[in-house]
């Protein structure tokens, strides 16, 4: 693994096992066997204080079960997961945004209680009025007015709520943000927003985001390093531009090759015809290798290590490099 | 989705039908939603044409009347929604003056749908085969035989694999990517000439993505079908669409050659929309942003109704609606290309 001198998080060969077997007199009586889906499958990544490390993929690859497993909202079936140290020498406090901003916000809440809630839990300020001058300095960071406290949820629009989320995980003083397609709800220009004011957030804050999207345009802008999952692994890792300007697994290729780029319409591209297998019956060996077309027999049986090709560039494919 | 026999033979598909008309012809569409609290205009005088054989994208943010333009042609508004001005004609003939009947005949046969979520728009209880003859049989009538050999050359053609075993089975044993093609295959069935296609690939990942749009290009190119691709992802449209109108608030601000569009928008709110994308090929500090929000239909501002958000605005915005007009290779509704903003 490649050394960080100060990792913010650690995780090492972390599976997450579901179990989505039929009830147990189901099982027994109509003999429907059990069945676990790997939805991760030993992933270990490093994060260096400080910068933004990105997991992509499509739909059911495993990257949001990363991001709850670091938030601990769902416990690992195998791995560890660790935390370097945080400010005064307390462990790294993790907090986490969310994709929706509309069901993640209490409806019935001020919005002053929603953000006050985990300063009151956690004690953080003396009394009442400390804790309101906190709750008005949060929603001033984060771009909105003072007395905004005292509305609701519903009287906001969607960047706006996004907002409100990012004032809601500051408030405990994180030193990691795991975000969850912070951004994919909103529309282009109030991505803009919430993106610009994240990276403002990192640098004044001295933030780490653990970044997760589909939208590979937004990662390239926001991320440090970059992690490809597909099927529960990581099929590459490696710095942004690196991994922009030469993609080494088949399936990162695929990706870069697919998505629409608005400075280049019309370009040719070649579409696949394949789609990703369902996780209940992976293929044996390589996940991609039913869509791969430099599949050979060997990709077949085993599965490729994440291997180190260059200056960090990792990639699981046993053709690359 | 029901059940239904097949129509009456008096259709409004036999009037004749002008040569060489547009797929699709609006003409300063307005749309209204009367509530209580007063008057919403959802849709304001928009125009737009389709060529056959052309794919036409209408871009825009959430609110601004792309997808209420498309259900207004198909003439699903809901209401109180309804048409207070304007007329659609579709291939040449007029479809808003229609009665529910005719109307009934007219979509699908002339004029087909695809929606953003393929699950919604097929029928958990009736297998693919089932929903697909039915459709077929209700525009062309034909036996059930002849229909099940239409229906499995459909599936082939949308690139189903293996179409004569998949008539068999239910919607939720397809991928959400062979759902949509579904979807299509359904929207294709009456051979209409033109197809709605409301946020088609919203809901799929990128890869498969890619796949539904290039269907959509070569069964445009082939059948001489106009497309209307309402999304609100510029990449989409970057990809797929011959010619691009940009919507903002009820309006077509902007409306031009992709190409052009994308490479030298000329209204200031694509200006800010294309710069608030980040860039695939390098990486930049902080991303242009637009401040604020799209007003809500309630709160429409005077005159131009970027102006509360537009670096550019002059007076003369508050007072008076800029109209479309030629600016550079395409057309936009700003006074800056249209006698200054004083």
């Amino acid at each position: 693994m490649m050394q960080i001198n100060d990792p913010i998080l650690t995780v090492d060969r972390v599976s997450k096992r579901f179990d989505v077997s039929a009830p147990w007199l189901n099982r027994v009586l109509e003999g429907k066997p059990r069945l676990l889906v790997n939805a991760v499958n030993e992933v270990s990544f490093t994060i260096a204080r400080g910068s933004c490390f990105s997991i992509v993929g499509e739909s059911g690859c495993g990257k949001s079960t990363v991001a709850r497993l670091v938030t601990g909202l769902y416990a690992t079936s195998g791995g560890d997961i660790r935390f370097g140290r945080g400010a005064e020498g307390r462990p790294v406090r993790v907090q986490m945004i969310f994709q929706d901003p509309h069901s993640s916000l209490n409806p019935r809440w001020r919005i002053g209680d929603i953000i006050a809630e985990p300063i009151r839990e956690m004690k953080l300020r003396r009394d009442e009025a400390e804790t309101t001058s906190r709750v008005e300095e949060l929603l001033q960071t984060v771009g909105l007015a003072a007395d905004d406290a005292r509305k609701f949820p519903h009287e906001f629009s969607g960047g706006q709520r996004q907002r409100i989320s990012i004032a809601r995980a500051l408030a405990c003083e994180p030193e990691l943000l795991v975000c969850d397609e912070p951004t994919s709800a909103l529309d282009v220009s109030v991505q803009a927003q919430i993106l610009n004011l994240m990276r403002r957030l990192q640098q004044e804050l001295g933030l780490t985001y653990l970044f997760i999207s589909h939208d590979l345009s937004v990662v390239r802008h926001m991320s440090d390093m970059i992690a490809v999952m597909y099927l529960g692994r990581i099929v590459e890792m490696a710095p942004v531009e690196s991994l922009f300007n030469q993609p080494l697994h088949p399936y990162s290729q695929l990706l870069l090759n697919t998505i629409p780029d608005i400075h280049a319409p019309k370009r040719a591209r070649c579409v696949d015809n394949g789609e990703p297998p369902s996780p209940l019956n992976p293929p044996s060996g390589c996940a991609f290798h039913p869509r791969c077309a430099l599949a050979t027999d060997a990709c077949r049986e085993a599965v490729p290590p994440l291997r180190d090709l260059s200056d960090g560039h990792k990639a699981a494919c046993l053709l690359a490099g | 989705m029901m059940l239904r026999q097949a129509p009456a033979p008096q259709d409004p598909g036999s009037q004749p039908v002008p040569e060489g008309a547009p797929a699709l012809e609006v003409d300063s569409l307005t749309v209204e939603f009367p509530t209580r609290r007063g008057l919403l205009t959802a849709i304001d005088d928009v125009s737009i044409r389709i060529a056959p054989g052309e794919i036409l994208g209408v871009v825009g943010e959430s609110g601004a009347g792309k997808s209420i333009t498309g259900l207004a042609v198909l003439g699903l508004l809901e209401a109180p929604g309804r048409i207070a001005k304007g007329e659609i004609r579709v291939g040449g003939r007029r479809v808003d003056t229609l009665s529910e009947d005719e109307l009934t005949r007219v979509r699908g046969r002339e004029m087909g749908a695809i929606f953003q979520d393929p699950l919604t728009a097929l029928n958990p209880l009736f297998s693919i085969g089932a929903q697909l003859i039915e459709t077929i049989r209700l525009h062309k009538p034909m036996s059930r035989e002849a229909a099940q050999q239409k229906a499995v050359t459909l599936l082939r053609e949308v690139g189903i694999p293996a179409p004569e075993d998949r008539l068999k089975q239910y919607p939720h044993q397809f991928s959400g990517g062979m759902r949509q093609r579904v979807v299509i295959a359904l929207a294709l069935a009456a051979e209409p000439q033109l197809i709605i296609a409301d946020e088609p690939t919203t809901a799929l990942d990128v890869s498969i993505q890619a796949q539904i749009t290039t269907l959509l290009r070569r069964l445009c190119d082939e059948h001489r079908t106009g497309i209307m691709l309402v999304t609100h992802d510029m990449g989409v449209i970057a990809e797929t669409a011959d010619r691009v109108a940009v919507m903002y608030s009820g309006r077509v601000v902007e409306t031009g050659r992709v190409e052009d569009v994308l490479h030298d928008p000329q209204h200031p709110y694509t200006r800010g929309l294309m710069a608030a994308i980040p860039s695939l090929h390098a990486r930049s500090g902080t991303l242009a942003q637009i401040d604020g929000a799209m007003p809500r239909l309630n709160a429409r501002p005077s005159g131009c109704a970027f102006h509360p958000r537009c670096p550019q605005a002059g007076p003369r915005c508050l007072r008076e609606r800029p109209q479309l007009v030629p600016a550079a290779r395409s057309e936009a509704a700003c006074f800056i290309q249209d006698g200054g903003t004083e």
